[in-house]
């Protein structure tokens, strides 16, 4: 065994300014534009933090019943994907189901939760999950369309909340 | 001196976010002053337990590697 750190004789301060919210807002509905919101704010709520995420325009896919699990990949305008194949091929029927299949591939070899499991795991913890209004309308999309555990509301809810003490993201 | 620990969670073959998830969720099982021993495979692991600790204010007591595995003593403080 090789130690990585002696024990740490000094207490760590707390007493310095930090920010104890995480404020995040989703507005994309792809299923690697989704990961990175359950992925911080499982952790946040882990580490202390009051944790909210706002959902608007086309975020409100990944919390569609059913959903979550279900997301796609854009193969299309992203070349950073490693597709074995030119970007303009992504356009072709099909790819867009292929290109998730492979990140699925991915990401369980690389032993990721399913995004369902994090977003359990995020309401279990306490973050708060807040649909807005205004994109359901634009949508056509009811309450009755969402999963369970969320809250509704506008650009003032998650202003409120961000406007103290938080870290706020946007994906 | 060896470090004992309270209990053992074991995180192998998780990646992020779990370990910090579950490591979480084991101290909370825990009283102040019992130690957590948990084991990870994921290299972040090392980075993030440093984080844990330093946001949270328990204490990492230890940590070791051997083999790509990855052992942390985390002492509950609060």
């Amino acid at each position: 065994m090789t130690a990585l750190t002696e024990a740490q004789p000094e207490a760590v301060t707390l007493d310095e300014p930090r920010a104890t919210r995480l404020a995040i807002i989703a507005s994309h509905g792809t299923l690697d534009t989704a990961y990175p919101p359950f992925i911080l704010a499982t952790a946040a709520a882990a580490m202390d933090m009051e944790v909210a995420i706002f959902f608007t325009f086309y975020g409100l896919e990944i919390i569609k019943k059913g959903k979550a699990d279900h997301l796609q990949v854009a193969p299309i305008a992203n070349p950073a994907m490693p597709l074995p194949v030119p970007n303009i091929i992504g356009m072709l029927p099909g790819m867009t189901a292929a290109a998730t299949a492979m990140m699925h591939n991915w990401m369980d070899r690389a032993h990721v939760p399913h995004l369902g499991e994090l977003i359990d795991i995020a309401r279990e913890s306490g973050v708060r999950l807040i649909a807005c209004q205004m994109s359901l309308d634009v949508l056509g999309l009811k309450r009755d369309d969402l999963i369970d555990g969320l809250e509704i509301g506008g650009a003032a809810t998650f202003l409120e909340f961000a406007s103290r003490n938080a870290i706020t993201l946007t994906f | 001196m060896p470090v004992t620990a309270d209990q053992t969670l074991d995180c192998s073959g998780l990646s992020c976010p779990m370990p910090i998830i579950k490591t979480r969720k084991a101290l909370d099982t825990l009283s102040v002053g019992q130690v957590l021993k948990m084991i990870a495979t994921d290299p972040g692991s090392q980075s993030d337990m440093d984080a844990f600790v330093k946001k949270t204010g328990h204490q990492l007591l230890a940590a070791e590697q051997e083999a790509g595995t990855f052992v942390f003593f985390i002492k509950k403080t609060r």
